[in-house]
C-alpha cells in the first residue's frame, strides 16, 4: 500500500518525502477538522449531564 | 505465494495506520479540543464582560429581571470558582446539548436562574472541550462559586457532593434530591462525568446561596479570595 504510493509519487526521492509529508498534513487536517467532530458525540466519555427527559 | 505475501502486507500495513488514526484521535479529543475550547470560552466570556459593563445592569431595579427569558444557547452569566484559580472564569450557556458544552457550562432548562429560590443546575465537561469542571473533585465544603450576570454577584457555598449514576435526575430537582418538594431557598448543582475520562457515573456538587451583590455594588475582593492550598 505505501510502497505503491511512494512509488506513484514523482520526481526524485527528496520531492516524493515532501509530497509525502504534504498528504500526511492533508490527512491530519481532515480528521482534526471533520471526521473527529462528527464521531466525538458517540464516544461513551463526553457524557456530563444528568437525564432528564424521559 | 507471491499473491498472499501482498495480502499480509497490505493487511499489516492498514492495521497500522487504524492504530496511528486512534492515538491520533486520542490526541485532538484530549489536546486540540481544550486548544480551541479553552480559545471560544475565554472570547464568550470577554463578550460577557463587556456587555455587562455596559451600565445595563445599574439601571435594572430588579436584579433578576434580565434572566428570565435566555434563548437556547445564549451565554448569559459568567462562573467565577476561586479554588480553581483567581483568573478561573467560564461562560454559561441556556441548554445542555453537546454543542452548547463545547462552548461553555450549560444551564439544564426549566431549572431555576441563578440567585432565585429554586435549583440553578449546571453542567460542564471533566475532560474535553476546555474542561472546565476537570478539577472539581477539589471543592470544598465553603468554597465560594460566583455566578456573574448583567445585573448582579450572584455568591454561592460549597455544601455537599454525591457521585450517582447518569439516571439519577433528582439530583437537579428544585430541591436537590428531593424531587416534587416546594423549594423556599436558592440551591446550585454542577454536574459532571465521573472517574476522569469516563461517563460511567456523575460528579454532582451542590452549593447554597450565600448573598446577591448588585453590580453597581462591586463584587468584594475578600469574596474571590482563593483558598489556603489551591491549585
Amino acid at each position: 500500500m505505501y510502497g505503491a504510493l511512494w512509488r506513484l509519487l514523482p520526481g526524485p526521492w527528496p520531492v516524493k518525502a515532501l509530497l509525502s509529508l504534504i498528504l500526511v498534513a492533508g490527512v491530519v487536517a481532515v480528521c482534526f477538522l471533520w471526521l473527529f467532530p462528527a464521531i466525538a458525540p458517540f464516544m461513551p466519555f463526553n457524557d456530563n449531564s444528568v437525564q432528564t427527559g424521559p | 505465494m507471491r499473491a498472499l505475501r501482498w495480502v499480509v502486507r497490505t493487511l499489516g500495513e492498514v492495521l497500522i495506520t487504524l492504530g496511528l488514526l486512534l492515538m491520533l484521535f486520542v490526541a485532538w479529543q484530549l489536546w486540540w479540543t481544550d486548544v480551541t475550547a479553552n480559545r471560544e470560552q475565554a472570547g464568550t466570556t470577554q463578550a460577557l464582560e463587556r456587555g455587562f459593563g455596559d451600565g445595563g445592569g445599574a439601571r435594572t431595579t430588579d436584579p433578576l429581571a434580565t434572566l428570565k427569558q435566555v434563548p437556547f444557547g445564549e451565554a448569559f452569566a459568567i462562573m467565577r470558582i476561586p479554588r480553581f484559580g483567581a483568573d478561573f472564569a467560564r461562560p454559561v450557556l441556556e441548554g445542555t446539548d453537546i454543542d452548547t458544552l463545547k462552548k461553555g457550562l450549560g444551564h439544564y432548562r426549566d431549572t431555576a436562574m441563578p440567585g432565585l429560590v429554586g435549583n440553578f443546575a449546571v453542567a460542564g465537561h471533566r475532560t474535553t472541550y476546555g474542561r472546565p469542571f476537570h478539577n472539581i473533585d477539589l471543592l470544598q465544603k465553603g468554597d465560594v462559586i460566583v455566578v456573574e450576570t448583567k445585573a448582579s454577584y450572584i455568591v454561592y457555598a460549597v455544601n455537599r457532593y454525591v457521585i450517582v449514576t447518569p439516571e439519577h435526575a433528582e439530583v437537579i430537582a428544585p430541591v436537590p434530591q428531593r424531587p416534587g418538594v416546594q423549594p423556599t431557598e436558592a440551591w446550585m448543582t454542577l454536574t459532571t462525568c465521573n472517574p476522569k475520562y469516563s461517563a460511567g457515573e456523575r460528579y454532582i456538587v451542590f452549593a447554597q446561596l450565600v448573598k446577591s451583590i448588585p453590580r453597581a455594588n462591586g463584587l468584594p475582593a475578600s469574596v474571590m479570595a482563593v483558598p489556603a492550598g489551591a491549585a
